[in-house]
């Protein structure tokens, strides 16, 4: 579903991705971890082109991602996305938010988007919000807007960067449910995030790096239980043991 | 004590002199709103040249005084073969001038917009332009309005440029029933009271659009 070959990433001198492999099954949930600035972000958003590769190969849902010829925003049409800040449109309702790109982009009636949207508001446990603006809502029902916004899209692959960051820790519980149901169902998830309790419960793979490298792939109970890599485990220790 | 028999008798003056600024303030207003959005666009375009010719307009319309501009019009073009009258040449500086302003007003909000709301939208799938018809420009506009407000009202004021080249404006017929009447201050007094006329409701038109952007949030 998603590959990518030796791809590479510079900003200027920095070197932000290096010779990345990675392949990401259909269905599967891979949690992407690591310290901050080592690329995790970066290689997330890379999958819906956010950010161009400098050289190598990446190829999602069958289609080169930075090919000239790729019609980028019919791939993106098939990739939700979820931001650490939600990014809401302020100037819209929760329902216009979710219903924007089913009506402009895939040509759905309102009607029918209206409806869909409230069947996946419903799904994320607010659907008495939808006619509310993002601002009067809290952190963590904005998420979970966010995540109804990705889903009405009917994508193939959800993408999620560090979507419980910016939340306060009495929220963050309602954010990662809703993942998990995701999960549960069949979505091919690919997730940022520091929450260790999430990627040992949900994820199928995880993928640990550091700066720009992949050090390590493995299963949640070999990671967790005995992570190969000296810098994996210096990582853990770290964040488990406070 | 102020003389109205003055106003009275130059009613005419007054009124042509009025309508005259009225027309040449709607008409630049108009022409510079949309000269200035496409200057914007200019300048925020992902095409490297048209940025440069953004950049180029405002910044050389911006840093020379309005009279030069609207000279560049009124003697400029006669010397490669365009005469226009007083009026246009006026009109056509004012607006040129102003719509450099408009144009860095208008970019200035567009960038005020978060870059994670064209994030969102792109990565949704909208094109570009929908993402500025539907996300960005609404959003900006909320941002745009106060100082876009306080460049409309400036413009007003600044159509009495039209009296240096005989443009027949407000400025023009008060300077013309001076000289007639030997009365200055005066005559300066009515001038200003008709300026207020077409300045302070722009004012309060612009207090009121910025007070209901901000009920919709």
């Amino acid at each position: 579903m998603i590959s990518f070959h030796q791809v590479n990433k510079h900003y200027g001198n920095f070197h932000v991705l290096r010779n990345i492999d990675l392949h990401i099954n259909q269905g599967e949930v891979v949690v992407v971890i690591g310290p901050s600035g080592s690329g995790k972000s970066t290689m997330v958003r890379c999958i819906n082109r956010l950010e161009t590769v400098t050289s190598g190969e990446l190829v999602v849902d069958n289609v080169q991602v930075n090919d000239k010829n790729t019609d980028i925003n019919k791939l993106r049409r098939n990739i939700g996305m979820v931001f650490q800040h939600f990014n809401l449109y302020p100037h819209k309702t929760v329902l216009e938010n979710i219903t924007l790109a089913p009506v402009k982009v895939l040509g759905v009636s309102q009607k029918e988007a209206d409806e869909t949207a409230l069947y996946y508001l419903e799904k994320v446990g607010i659907p008495e919000k939808a006619d509310m603006y993002p601002t009067q809502l809290s952190g963590g029902q904005q998420q979970r807007v966010a995540i109804a916004r990705g889903l009405a899209m009917r994508p193939k692959i959800m993408l999620f960067d560090e979507p419980t960051s910016a939340l306060d820790p009495e929220t963050i519980g309602e954010v990662l449910d809703v993942m998990k149901k995701l999960a549960q169902e069949g979505m091919t998830m690919v997730v940022v995030t520091h929450e260790m309790g999430f990627a040992r419960e949900v994820a199928d793979r995880i993928v640990f790096m550091d700066q720009g490298r992949i050090l390590e792939e493995a299963t949640p109970e070999q990671f967790f239980a005995n992570p190969s890599e000296e810098r994996a485990r210096l990582f853990l220790s770290r964040i488990l043991n406070h | 004590m102020i003389d109205f028999s003055i106003l009275i008798d130059h009613w005419d003056m007054y009124l042509e002199g009025f309508g005259n600024t009225l027309k040449a303030s709607l008409l630049a207003l108009i022409g510079s709103f949309v000269l200035g959005t496409i200057f914007a666009i200019f300048r925020i375009s992902p095409i490297r040249p048209l940025n440069w010719i953004g950049a180029a307009f405002v910044e050389f319309i911006r840093n020379i005084p309005l009279i030069l501009v609207v000279f560049l019009f009124f003697v400029g073009l006669p010397a490669i073969g365009i005469v226009l009258n007083p009026f246009l040449a006026g009109t056509m500086g004012l607006t040129v001038y102003t719509a450099a302003f408009i144009a860095e007003t208008i970019r200035a909000g567009i960038q005020a917009v978060p870059k994670g709301q064209t994030e969102a939208a792109r990565s949704s799938g909208l094109t570009y332009l929908q993402t500025m018809r539907y996300v960005i420009l609404p959003q900006a506009i909320k941002v745009v309005i106060p100082p876009m407000g306080n460049q409309f009202i400036n413009l007003v004021k600044n159509s009495s440029v039209l009296g240096v080249i005989a443009g027949l404006d407000l400025m023009y017929f008060g300077d013309l029933i001076a000289a007639d009447t030997f009365v200055t201050f005066d005559v300066y007094i009515f001038v200003g009271l008709f300026y207020l006329i077409l300045t302070l409701p722009l004012s309060s038109f612009v207090s009121y659009l910025e007070r209901r952007l901000a009920k919709g949030r």
